[in-house]
């Protein structure tokens, strides 16, 4: 029964694509307003506070999501669609006695006495502060439905194990353990080491696991590009748990070749040693830029090339915009994984770096 | 620029749902499945030993086999000759104990045949001499029967007696 659920829910998201396509704004659509594909793009790739689907005679089809506010008044929530799709500033939402408005989808808090926001020269606001937002946006939603199917396939997958009386792989369970597998005696094995690299599998699996699924969900066009494995604050926080695993981790050995390297002179010591020390950041910095740069990338090439048809306001282009993003697209697939397993292959090296024993 | 600011909201469920994932799936997923595989491959891995293991106790059982055929076929060879042996000896012993035996009882009836002979000529001996003593008598008495025939063979035996 479990499997037929997860089957049942993959051939929903299947049935759900082709109403898919990447929605163009309303306004830019409608409106005789210049097309920006800047503007586009950017709102695509970023975080946003309601889950917009399609526009259909005037009216705005979207999932709300809640907005969550730590204000002056403490926690202030209440649901997005309270600004009725509105991003400019010019919707005015009173809750918990204060004024927001929601303005290139961060939200503002009116300064007392206000009750509209003013702009000065450069378009920002000058009469509104932002409070500290840690509202559910579209990627914290899509991030939670990955959260859902990922527990979904993986519990599944454990069941079948358990059912099955000499752990005979079948159904969901014989297309998840390669993939298990693939992590253990290609990633963990040899980057960490046989004695050492059993205590990092579950790190390593479930960040593997995530940032593919996230990776995959950012392309599935109904999901609006949730771009969450392309927004720096997530690949910024699987970093840094990367990061404190590795510090944590880190034997003596570790830090004898960041603060006084063996084997070379000591003027060379001294030199090497701020050298290392940067090392330790750059690392988790270089791990959080790459995915973040790789999936917003594929993602901008692919509006690029479909704004190209909106720049050139004619569908002769189509053809060619089609061709090419299904093109990219297709690479996208492959980088989906790529990316999934050159983080996770780059974490298990800086562990298995934190963990390696002296050898003479 | 905002594009590369990481904002707290994000980060926070990030690091939340991130955290909640990881024990989750620890527990749900990754420890029965890595525990599944891990003792599948030992079981494999046994039973690759084992059925080495039985290969080895075959040739073994094989080898052994042969040997004891080996064996057999010798002790059957050496019984067989020995057989033949007794055999050869068997009808040896026979052969002398009859030819023996036979000697013996020709020895003895040998001496039962000089002596039923002996026994035979003592018998035709006595009985010659009564038929002989019987003819004479009848001869005798036939010669004897008038005195002229007494006198004369009276005579006759007188001369024919010498007297020395």
């Amino acid at each position: 029964m479990r499997i037929s659920t997860f089957k049942a829910v993959f051939l929903g998201l299947l049935l759900a694509l082709p109403i898919a396509g990447f929605a163009i704004d309303k306004d830019d659509a409608k409106s005789d307003k210049k097309f920006d594909p800047n503007e586009m793009i950017m709102h695509h790739v970023k975080d946003a506070h309601e889950f917009h689907f399609f526009d259909y005679k005037d009216k705005s089809y979207s999932l709300p999501l809640p907005i969550i506010l730590w204000t002056d008044n403490g926690l202030t929530t209440f649901m997005s669609n309270k600004f009725h799709h509105d991003d400019e500033g010019k919707v005015v939402v009173e809750a918990n006695g204060g004024k927001f408005v929601k303005l290139h989808e961060k939200i503002y808090q009116l300064e007392s006495g206000a009750t509209s926001v003013s702009f000065d020269a450069k378009h920002h606001p000058t009469n509104a502060t932002l409070p500290l937002d840690i509202s559910v946006t579209r990627n914290v939603f899509m991030m939670w439905v990955s959260v859902l199917v990922l527990l979904l396939i993986f519990s599944s997958a454990a069941r079948v194990y358990k059912k099955s009386e000499n752990n005979v792989p079948t159904g969901i369970a014989s297309f998840v353990e390669p993939l298990i597998v693939f992590v253990r005696d290609e990633i963990a094995r040899p980057m960490i080491g046989e004695h050492k690299y059993k205590k990092y599998m579950p790190y390593l699996l479930t960040i593997f696991f995530f940032i593919w699924i996230n990776n995959i969900f950012g392309l599935i066009p109904i999901l609006n590009g949730a771009n969450l494995s392309g927004n720096i604050a997530f690949t910024f926080t699987l970093a840094l748990f990367t990061f404190i695993i590795t510090t944590v981790s880190g034997n003596k050995n570790y830090w004898k070749h960041i603060f006084w390297m063996p084997g070379v002179p000591v003027p060379m010591k001294i030199f090497l040693m701020p050298i290392e020390l940067i090392g330790i950041f750059t690392k988790p910095i270089s791990l959080m830029i790459r995915l973040f740069a790789n999936i917003t990338a594929g993602h901008i090439i692919i509006l690029a090339l479909m704004s190209l048809i909106f720049i050139f306001e004619t569908i002769a282009v189509a053809p060619i915009s089609v061709a090419f993003s299904l093109f990219i697209t297709v690479i996208e697939i492959v980088v989906t994984a790529i990316q999934a397993y050159i983080f996770t292959i780059l974490s298990a090296l800086y562990f298995g770096m934190a963990t390696e024993e002296e050898h003479h | 620029m905002e594009l590369v600011k990481p904002g707290f909201g994000l980060v926070f469920w990030t690091a939340l749902t991130f955290i909640f994932l990881l024990l989750l799936l620890r527990k749900l997923a990754w420890k029965p499945i890595l525990g599944a595989v891990s003792d599948r491959e030992q079981s494999i891995k046994d039973a690759l030993a084992s059925a080495e293991e039985a290969k080895k106790e075959m040739q073994n059982l094989q080898a052994d086999n042969e040997n004891l055929l080996k064996e057999a076929r010798a002790e059957r060879e050496s019984m067989i000759k020995d057989a033949r042996e007794v055999k050869v000896k068997m009808i040896d012993e026979a052969k002398t104990e009859a030819q023996a035996e036979a000697a013996k009882i020709m020895e003895q009836a040998k001496a039962a045949i000089e002596s039923e002979r002996n026994a035979a000529v003592a018998d035709l001996k006595k009985q010659v001499a009564d038929l002989s003593v019987e003819i004479a008598e009848k001869v005798v008495k036939g010669e004897l029967a008038d005195k002229g025939k007494q006198a004369a063979l009276v005579d006759k035996l007188l001369s024919e007696t010498t007297l020395n």
